[in-house]
């Protein structure tokens, strides 16, 4: 992971584009506008309403958004190839990211606007699902992206959720949630030492330390549970923090039931982000850790402990992957059942790829994946004619398509997978 | 690789600059290490996973703890008595009782000696998919590239293969075998050339791509076998059971379910022996798994041999899922989920990504994989428990640093044979 990128050089200065990649922009921004025409606007007649439910069922009701269908699309297809066309001429330099997923955004609205066309959808419902999808990804993702930080690729995040949220269950199930979480967080920490420990001490390849995590967690796991936690339900009734609705914020209309009306995960997640963009790039700690990851040499040489600094980012990361396996069980449904984190761990580090290596990128990919997954169990309501499996499989392709350079540029840590020895 | 483009060394472009040329693999360098295990190692590091496994068996078994409450020596013999079920479960499992066998002669009924010794054929069934699986990651480990996908290649493998096997109609079996065979090998081919052509032309790293794929495959599979490949008849997601004229042919009246694909197996296993060892493309793909800065001066395409390497591995891995689905199961569910694509990852670092090691290391993880699921029916230990010893194992062999320290053995000599890798050694330090 050391060698990810085509571009040879680094970013010359902040909000450089290079032309080449400019007019590819410019021709994926007038693609989507064309898109939204042919696939949308083409296939929409003049008399169809599209209905948004604005609430999902809260206390606070807010009107539904009733609009005619055809002129909404015309006019996101319109802005849509306006801002491609300033793209193709002049472009956007340094704000080309953010530019591209406004389209992107405005892409996915015209999309429900056109699959719930003479139908109603619930948006609010759609998105506070989303959100609530987007957690473990997100947090999955900023695991990842402290122990990459530092230089160690943490392909065993998955491995790490499904332990949390085994040993969580138990924990809670035997005494109290908050003691399950905090298990939870323990085992995650225990874990990332684990990969700590192959990857610095005895110099395994960090890619093979993070499958003996995955294989072995799923082979503990489903080992245990197949033992005692079908014969002892006792042990497999955790149950589950309630939901915490943040006094004032949550009545904001239609915003305030999507992102503060949940449990404590998703605040969880708000508050991790906060924490972590601070801390990896506004603080002396941020920036040794990073230089671990990028330039182990040069940071050893101004007196850095870079194995130390990796120990410390990989048990910090496992524990935020610890948080998140706790989610599954005590923040969802509430008991564990077997391989339950079915790849998320894996849609993780995608998501982490996505947001380049980001805290907030992070959040915004969860958020994404976390939307694709939350409305392919809408696809059949709607007139959609995709089927659900594909919208499913759209994270991965996304991620693809991102690593190629294509769309996006990605620029992991330097010296990520590399164990650092001193001369 | 920072720069995938064919360069042509001119006086002025030589000495090439550190940022332009293409890194030594480090991944290459660490199995480098790996294969310079000592085969004592390597058998202390099979043994202890085992020795693990049972330990954690014992551990979990309630009647144990209650014995240790009355007395400590009543607890060691319960102890000793669960290690002994659950080994000699795993023995007669994987191997058959030899009471059976016996009296299966002492008989001379066909059928009797057939059905005494058909759990060491079970074995054979259960490995054969697990060489090539291995052989497809191997492949990737000599050429420095980590196929980590081969759960999806092998899936898509399948899904070629029971597609041949159910659409195609009309062909003698001599012909519907092979093709059926092939077209999963070509599935999983394909699944494996998109991450290659990536990562050679992009330099998008395999690893992420190839798990991407296998998600995809996931879902792809979903998909099909819940619309166009489903069994009309059936309510649940499952494909119409294959042709007989694409069945790989079983050699023995049921239930022994020893098929011919073992013997396919063995060939592909010296196929790649011969492939990389014996032909000059051989010699070019290990050069660009060793090192691609040598490789790339000696004129050998980087792009033409990771795409290729690819490739054939994803062939490899699809025909795992191919000759599962015509030998064995004869039909595709959703829950073909196998796990074979990571624990391969397991059986080319414990073969040294050698096609023999492969070979080796395939009957052993097959063995313990039908010694377990008869131990799960004989001595009511989940089956899980080979996954647990295989990641030991796995460790063990990746980590041998952990194996010398528990039994005190000395470390090896430095090696200097190899002048590339203490080159790219010496590049990868600085």
């Amino acid at each position: 992971m050391t060698t990810m990128t085509a571009v040879p050089t680094r970013v010359k200065e902040a909000g450089y584009v290079s032309p080449r990649r400019q007019r590819v922009m410019g021709i994926v921004f007038l693609a989507l506008a064309t898109m939204i025409w042919v696939f949308f606007s083409r296939t929409t007649t003049g008399q169809m309403i599209t209905t948004f439910v604005m609430s999902p069922g809260g206390a606070v009701a807010t009107p539904n958004l009733v609009f005619k269908t055809l002129p909404f699309l015309n006019v996101l297809a319109s802005i849509s190839a306006i801002i491609g066309s300033y793209q193709l001429v002049r472009g956007f330099r340094g704000k080309t990211n953010t530019v591209l997923g406004i389209l992107a955004g405005l892409f996915v609205i015209a999309f429900l606007a056109w699959g719930a066309a003479d139908k109603s959808l619930n948006l609010a419902g759609l998105l506070k699902v989303a959100v609530v999808r987007a957690v473990p990804l997100t947090l999955g993702a900023l695991s990842g992206i402290l122990c990459e930080r530092s230089g160690i690729i943490n392909i065993g995040i998955e491995g790490m959720l499904l332990s949390a949220a085994f040993t969580s269950t138990v924990a809670a199930s035997l005494s109290n949630l908050w003691v399950g979480l905090i298990v939870a967080i323990l085992t995650g920490a225990l874990f990332g030492w684990v990969l700590a420990v192959f990857s610095i001490r005895y110099k395994v390849n960090q890619i093979i330390s993070g499958t003996v995590i995955n294989i072995f967690a799923t082979g503990m796991t489903s080992f245990l549970s197949a033992k005692f936690l079908q014969k002892y339900q006792n042990l497999n009734s955790p149950g589950q923090f309630p939901t915490w609705e943040i006094p004032g914020l949550s009545k904001i209309p239609f915003f305030g039931p999507i992102l503060f009306s949940h449990n404590l995960f998703v605040y969880g997640v708000f508050i991790l982000l906060i924490v972590l963009t601070i801390a990896l790039f506004h603080t002396k700690w941020g920036l040794r850790l990073r230089s671990a990851g990028e330039h182990p040499k040069a940071a050893d040489t101004l007196g850095i402990n870079v194995n130390r600094t990796r120990y410390i980012a990989t048990i910090l990361g496992g524990m935020i992957a610890g948080f998140g396996g706790a989610y599954f069980t005590l923040g969802s449904v509430g008991r564990f059942d077997e391989v339950m984190t079915a790849g998320r761990g894996f849609i993780g580090l995608a998501a982490m790829i996505f947001g380049n290596w980001m805290p907030t990128g992070a959040l915004g990919a969860g958020l994404l994946f976390g939307l694709a997954d939350s409305l392919a169990g809408k696809l059949t309501i709607l007139r959609i004619p995709i089927p659900p499996k594909f919208l499913e499989m759209a994270p991965y392709i996304v991620t693809m398509v991102v690593l190629a350079g294509v769309v996006g540029h990605t620029s992991p840590p330097a010296a990520e997978g590399t164990p650092y020895e001193k001369e | 690789m920072t720069d995938n483009k064919e360069i042509t060394p001119t006086p002025a472009d030589n000495p090439v600059k550190p940022g332009k040329a293409a890194k030594p693999n480090t991944f290459s360098i660490f199995l480098e290490e790996v294969s310079r295990n000592s085969l004592t190692v390597t058998i202390l590091a099979i043994l202890s996973g085992l020795l693990l496994g049972g330990l954690v068996a014992v551990a979990t078994t309630e009647t144990v703890y209650s014995y240790f409450g009355t007395s400590i020596g009543l607890g060691f013999r319960e102890a000793f008595k669960v290690l002994g079920t659950t080994y000699s479960a795993l023995f007669t499992g994987s191997f058959g009782r030899p009471d059976a066998i016996r009296a299966a002669f002492a008989s001379g009924d066909w059928q009797q000696i057939n059905i005494a010794f058909s759990p060491f054929f079970e074995s054979l069934v259960q490995s054969t998919p697990y060489i090539f699986a291995g052989l497809a990651v191997a492949l990737g480990f000599r050429v420095g590239l980590f196929n980590i996908g081969a759960e999806g290649q092998i899936f898509v493998g399948a899904l070629a293969a029971v597609w041949a096997g159910t659409h195609i109609h009309g062909l003698p079996a001599i012909i519907h075998a092979p093709l059926a065979f092939l077209i999963g090998g070509l599935g999983g081919a394909l699944w494996g050339f998109i991450p290659g052509w990536l990562k050679a032309k992009t330099g998008a790293h395999e690893v992420i791509n190839t798990i991407m794929m296998n998600y995809i495959a996931f879902r792809l599979s979903e998909y099909l076998l819940t619309g166009f490949l489903k069994d009309p008849t059936k309510s649940h997601p499952i494909s119409a059971t294959v042709d007989q004229a694409a069945w790989i042919p079983r050699l023995f009246p049921t239930p022994n379910r020893f098929h011919v694909g073992f013997f396919i197996a063995l060939i592909m296993a010296y196929l790649v022996y011969l492939l990389l060892f014996k032909t000059t493309l051989g010699f070019q793909l290990r050069t660009v798994g060793l090192n691609p800065n040598a490789a790339r001066y000696a004129g050998m395409s980087i792009v033409k041999n990771t795409v290729l390497a690819m490739a054939i591995s994803g062939m490899l891995a699809g025909m795992a899922g191919a000759v599962e689905v015509l030998g064995v199961n004869r039909n595709l569910g959703v829950a073909f989920s196998s796990g074979y694509g990571f624990d391969s990852i397991a059986l080319a670092l414990l073969g040294n990504s050698h096609p023999l090691g492969v070979v080796l290391a395939s009957l052993l993880f097959g063995f313990l994989r039908n010694g377990a699921l008869r131990m799960q029916l004989q001595a009511g230990i989940p089956i899980d428990i080979i996954s647990i010893m295989q990641a030991a194992i796995l460790a063990f062999i990746a980590a041998p640093g952990i194996i010398r320290t528990i039994y005190r053995l000395k470390e090896p000599k430095e090696v200097t044979g190899s002048p590339i890798l203490t080159a790219a050694r010496k590049e990868q330090t600085q």
